[in-house]
């Protein structure tokens, strides 16, 4: 590998391609305009799916399907989960982070395969618009975004057929996703970066493209199958013809296990590289961090039947999944104790970034530990398909990832437009989502303790009030968005001029010009070997000492 | 910003850096990772395979097969196909050594071998198909085997047409494919080795087991 770089080159940006806003609509082969097309397109699809859920909290603020039919109903429930799951977090908190910055952070001028890049991100807005017209078409899909047969099998055919193409797509799409993070994280480094120097979100990428490698093509595979038993009537899963209904929840749960995974991890990554610049002190326990973040990748492929508790497992697979599951809790939690003791002491500027970033650890220890609760058999085949699954898993992913995609937003905005974001609205938009959240999930765990399944329209009355809270919770985080958008629109025309670096940050994508130039750099690129030596006098880092191991374990 | 640290250009590239300047803002040479793209595609491509061998293996542990079903398999034509598959690797891999030494003729004639090798295997599968006592919708095993062996099917389908084209590139003037650069035969080549790997595996369970 040799590096042939003029230094300071002047040569101008070849012209291959369309220049300005246009080229956020082309087959752009840049990194920073694919990152921003799979940002801007989740955050559409967040809206859609957004929507959705407001028409399911509507129609749950009353115990009888009055707000529309129970069909209906099923389609909504399946196109939110699969719109927020598929179109918005997974996109977001891989494909549109990931491609921003994971070539500044391996001082990489582009990913590997620019051109599969693109492919990957092209392959996303037909997949979402095909699953949502799915709905004014034919009808949507009815079986919730598990599609466990027979319920897919019984249900209308075309909308579950559709589905099925539009799930393949966007699995396709985050395939080669994975192996474009994998080849540029692990081969397109500058030379002279090691592995142990790379930001966190490079390992957390790593990981998550691992766990999408090895675990996607299996969903692929299982919903042939399963398209193959709606079209061409075998017996795959169908009991009726000799199937069995629990190997696909066995193949289904391999895959959407990790999925978690696939959405969190690339979360904590993201929240490792905020809480350092903004507390100005270096990430507490690099080493730890890393080997945890793979901990989680091996452990999070064999716990996936801690799903199917109630699916006639047997008792030695529930003692594994169990154990295996509650390991778990061991690396996450290393990972928590580095964020607060990362937090403790430093000089913590509470903007919205960073209130979002302790709204996330805040959350996401809540839905851990229903997590830990839910792996114990016992108390999982008490409240399994109920509303305290819901409640566990919207702390997961809303509480979890979508935090950190909107401390995400504020933190890297400057960079992205070369603007400020307005930080009182910032704050007042942290405010709402934080109340309105917990005021809607968190009554949820008491529905579900007390009985109340999930996934139908109508429930026994007794359980309303409760419910109204929660919908009034989703009323507040449909509220919060509106300053968000105002936010993001102005301020991409009247917000201050951020400057280069507003954050007086270390890691790579700061030390370039806000928003950087194609190919990221004029010149060479910088070799960063310490992204986080905040905190002490930069003439006392010992450049001699050059990793990316903290400077507080080595006593400074 | 004493954390960065500008790595020297080195001096022996200067008359690189001259001649590539024209090409754009800036250019540096990096490895070709297009192999190892491909491989760890081959490794989800690999798992899709692991999840359906998975699920025929539990089917058959756990689903009994409904009184009067058939699923005795005959063992020639199998036996057949994986020589054929076998031997194509090998074809394959001879191809590779020719165009190292600029044989164009030769690699062609190699790659035409894989390819028939492969079209063999297809219609000699068929064959099979044809001949055996069920159908697809028959039962769980039936279904599952033709699911199996036709996923597998399409694989060498893709394959074959891989090798006829990397056969036209491979064409003594004008073709993309040279000593030099043989990198479209090469992929073509890990892909060749992978389906046969997968059949091997796909024999010992589906037909031995």
């Amino acid at each position: 590998m040799t590096v042939t770089l003029p230094p300071n080159s002047t040569a101008p940006a070849p012209k291959l391609q369309p220049t300005g806003w246009l080229r956020y609509l082309s087959f752009s082969v840049d990194h920073k305009v694919i990152g921003l097309q799979y940002l801007v397109c989740g955050f559409v699809f967040y809206l859609i799916g957004g929507a959705l859920a407001g028409a399911i909290r509507t129609e749950l603020a009353s115990p009888v399907a009055d707000f529309m039919a129970r069909d209906v109903y099923n389609q909504v429930l399946t196109l939110h989960g699969t719109v927020m799951i598929f179109l918005w977090i997974v996109p977001v908190v891989n494909g549109a982070f990931g491609n921003y910055l994971i070539p500044f952070y391996v001082g990489a001028r582009d990913m590997a395969f620019p051109r599969l890049n693109a492919v990957a991100f092209w392959l996303i807005p037909p997949a979402g618009l095909m699953l949502v017209a799915s709905y004014f078409i034919t009808g949507a899909a009815q079986s919730g975004w598990t599609a466990y047969p027979p319920l897919s099998i019984t249900t209308p055919a075309t909308g579950q057929i559709i589905w099925i193409v539009s799930v393949l797509l966007l699995g396709g799409s985050s395939i080669f996703g994975g192996i474009n993070f994998i080849a540029t994280i692990l081969k397109l480094r500058r030379p002279g970066l090691k592995l142990m120097q790379m930001p966190m979100y490079c390992w957390a990428m790593l990981g998550t493209s691992i766990l999408v490698v090895a675990s996607t093509p299996v969903l692929a595979g299982t919903l042939v199958l399963l398209s193959f038993d709606i079209v061409a009537h075998t017996g795959f899963f169908n009991p009726s013809l000799g199937g069995n209904v629990v190997v696909y929840q066995h193949l289904f749960w391999f895959y959407s296990h990790p999925a978690v995974y696939i959405m969190v991890l690339p979360a904590f990554g993201l929240v490792s590289e905020i809480l350092p610049i903004h507390a100005r002190k270096p990430l507490f326990g690099y080493v730890t961090m890393v080997y945890s973040i793979m901990a989680i990748v091996v452990l999070g492929l064999i716990v996936w039947a801690h799903h199917m508790f109630t699916s006639g497992t047997p008792p030695w697979m529930r003692l594994f999944f169990t154990i295996a599951t509650a390991f778990i809790a061991v690396p996450t939690g290393i990972k928590f104790f580095n964020w607060l003791a990362t937090l403790w002491g430093g000089k913590i500027s509470l903007n919205s970034a960073v209130l979002f970033s302790c709204g996330f650890i805040v959350n996401f220890v809540l839905g851990g530990i229903t997590g830990v609760a839910l792996a114990q058999v016992p108390f999982d085949i008490h409240v399994h398909d109920t509303y305290f699954v819901v409640a566990h898993f919207h702390y997961i992913v809303f509480g979890g990832s979508v935090f950190v995609i909107f401390a995400s937003i504020y933190h890297w905005y400057p960079k992205f437009t070369g603007r400020m974001l307005n930080e009182d609205l910032g704050r007042f938009h942290c405010a709402l989502t934080f109340i309105g959240f917990n005021f809607c999930f968190g009554p949820q765990h008491w529905l579900g303790l007390n009985g109340m399944p999930r996934r139908v329209a109508e429930y026994d009355p007794q359980f309303t009030l409760i419910n109204q809270i929660s919908s009034v919770g989703a009323l507040l985080m449909a509220i919060s968005t509106l300053p968000f958008l105002w936010n993001v629109i102005h301020s991409a025309f009247y917000g201050k001029v951020a400057g280069d670096n507003p954050w007086n940050a270390l890691t790579p994508e700061w030390l370039t010009s806000s928003p950087p130039p194609v190919e990221n750099w004029v010149g060479e690129a910088p070799l960063v070997k310490e992204p986080y030596a905040y905190g002490v006098p930069i003439d006392e880092i010992d450049l001699s000492a050059t990793s990316g191991r903290d400077l507080w374990s080595s006593g400074k | 910003m004493t954390s960065t640290l500008p790595v020297q250009p080195d001096s022996t590239d200067s008359s690189e850096i001259e001649s590539t300047e024209t090409h754009g803002h800036a250019v540096e040479e990096h490895g070709d990772f297009r192999m190892f793209g491909l491989a760890t595609f081959l490794v989800a491509d690999a798992m899709t395979f692991a999840g359906f061998f998975a699920a025929y293996l539990t089917f058959k542990a756990v689903n009994p097969l409904p009184s009067g079903a058939i699923y005795e398999l005959e063992l020639p034509l199998p036996i057949l196909n994986t020589v054929l598959l076998l031997v194509s690797s090998a074809t394959f891999h001879k191809a590779g050594q020719a165009i190292r030494n600029s044989d164009h003729a030769r690699c062609r004639r190699w790659l035409l071998i894989t390819a028939s090798l492969g079209i063999a295997f297809l219609i000699s599968q068929m064959v099979e198909y044809f001949t055996l006592p069920f159908g697809l919708t028959d039962n769980l095993y039936a279904s599952t085997f033709f699911a199996v062996t036709g996923f597998h099917g399409l694989h060498v389908t893709l394959g074959a047409v891989m090798t006829l084209i990397v056969w036209w590139q491979a064409r003594e003037t004008g073709g993309r494919v040279t000593a030099q650069n043989h990198f479209p035969l090469e992929a073509a080549e890990l892909y060749w080795h992978f389906v046969d790997g997968i059949w091997v595996v796909l024999f010992v369970i589906l037909y031995l087991l």
